[in-house]
């Protein structure tokens, strides 16, 4: 089955189109990354498959369930780490991910399982009783994550994950991302190319919301007839290549 | 059990905040012996303790409409109520989150209130039991807006509307601070036609066990709690879908 597959998925604000006929198809297990230039509709796209926007057309369907008919039953299946850290500043990183448990219904035994879980896989046993808010930048992305994935979602959505991080940290989200691979089908959205093309099973680069190209680094790579991603990228969105 | 998730965590960023503790706790105490030490200098009735306790008691809960409005408004403005959206939880699940911690911390702010008033000579009856219960409408109706201004404002414009605007209408034209007499004529109007006075003139007749003097404020301040919390909903419900 396709963890997502998208018919004609379409997202109009005013005059302005901001994803046009969108036809994805997302195998389970992959990391799959959108690309694309500011506006492109990378995150409009993301927030339609969430169920935070309803489509203007089209609909798309997540393990099945369709987001128009069905959100409740997506909802259950999905996490989505926003663009921005979205943490509970004023509680500890431990008290975050109970916060979680808890809006998803989990048991006392099943909270404390999960949360020892979360701690060991993105190692978070130094901050697990700092407040959320007092973190660093690069804590706050891995304990938003770790909220994410506290809830088993089969999607996870990983909105521009390492934004604003520096060499280091984004070098150890990067492992951590390749970690989760196992656990869930991950849609990623970045600016950084050398992310997408380290990360991703496939990629799909988008503009003015519609899609481009969808394939591998080394396809994408072919079809712009260059070595370097970062310039496929430029060439295929340019409408130089492919 | 999400409801009471999203509630106990809202309850602690409440009560973590330092500004909650000095505003919600601190400043109604600094109110009651400010003014119990200028009514012993120099007597006015207005300021008898059993006259001021309620009024201050009411007037306190205008902190509680800012920091529902503060906690709602900043959810909106970070990603964490995006975040939530995605999450199973219903509607209701966050309209009853954020109203529900308010309403105990209501009571105990009110509870605290008589407290200090019983040091201050208050004398002990089973009517400030009656106040303490009794309070919880009119908690509910600063609850409602808090709510209400949570789901429309941001947090800068929270500081300003309840922080400034609501604390001042609702100490001017409660009849806290003068009798609305002394001002009388289309002043007495206006406040009379809003909740506040009716609120504090509620909590005196319970204090004072008039309970037949009770009913005509408590349908006033039902009347608004009930508007209000529809009003809110209502919009918390269109910020919603606009997120």
């Amino acid at each position: 089955m396709e963890a997502i597959k998208t018919i004609n998925l379409s997202k109009r604000y005013g005059d302005t189109l901001a994803v046009d006929k969108l036809n994805l198809e997302v195998h389970e297990g992959e990391i799959f990354s959108l690309l694309g230039i500011n506006g492109a509709g990378k995150t409009t796209t993301i927030k339609m498959l969430s169920c935070l926007s309803r489509p203007s057309e089209g609909d798309a369907y997540l393990m099945g369930k369709s987001i128009l008919a069905d959100s409740a039953a997506v909802k259950s299946i999905i996490a989505l780490s926003p663009q921005e850290t979205a943490v509970a500043p004023g509680l500890t990183a431990r008290e975050n991910l109970e916060l979680m448990c808890g809006v998803h219904g989990f048991s006392k035994d099943k909270r404390r399982e999960k949360i020892e879980e979360m701690e060991k896989l993105l190692s978070l046993q130094s901050i697990m009783g700092k407040k959320a808010g007092k973190l660093s930048g690069g804590w706050q992305r891995r304990l938003s994550i770790a909220m994410a994935l506290i809830t088993e979602p089969k999607i996870l959505f990983l909105d521009e994950p390492t934004l604003g991080l520096d060499v280091i940290a984004r070098s150890e989200l990067w492992d951590t991302i390749r970690a989760l691979k196992e656990k869930a089908t991950i849609i990623l959205t970045t600016h950084y190319m050398e992310e997408a093309e380290a990360l991703s099973d496939r990629i799909a680069i988008m503009k003015d919301g519609r899609e481009l190209i969808c394939d591998t680094a080394k396809n994408i790579k072919l079809a712009a007839e260059t070595d370097n991603f970062e310039q496929a990228f430029v060439r295929i969105v340019k409408g130089e290549r492919a | 059990m999400k409801t009471l998730s999203f509630a106990l965590r809202n309850t602690k960023e409440i009560l973590r905040d330092p500004l909650t503790l000095f505003f919600g706790l601190g400043f109604p105490l600094v109110l009651i012996l400010l003014l119990s030490a200028i009514q012993a200098n120099i007597p006015v009735s207005l300021f008898e303790i059993e006259h001021l306790t309620p009024g201050i008691t009411v007037f306190g809960l205008s902190f509680m409409t800012l920091f529902s409005a503060l906690i709602i408004s900043k959810d909106r403005g970070s990603s964490l109520l995006q975040r939530l959206y995605t999450s199973p939880m219903t509607a209701a699940d966050f309209i009853l989150g954020y109203t529900l911690p308010i309403i105990p911390i209501s009571v105990a702010q009110c509870a605290i209130c008589y407290i200090a008033a019983i040091i201050l000579g208050l004398q002990i009856t089973v009517n400030i039991l009656w106040a303490l219960l009794s309070i919880i409408p009119v908690a509910l109706l600063y609850v409602a807006m808090g709510l209400l201004f949570g789901s429309i404002l941001n947090d800068k414009q929270v500081g300003g509307i309840c922080g400034a605007l609501l604390t001042n209408v609702s100490a001017w034209l409660s009849g806290i601070w003068f009798d609305l007499d002394l001002v009388g004529g289309a002043f007495k109007s206006i406040s009379y036609a809003l909740p506040f006075v009716h609120a504090v003139d509620m909590e005196r007749a319970v204090l004072i066990g008039d309970f037949g003097g009770i009913l005509p404020h408590l349908w006033w301040v039902l009347g608004y709690a009930i508007a209000a919390l529809i009003a809110a909903i209502a919009l918390f419900l269109r910020q919603m879908k606009r997120q």
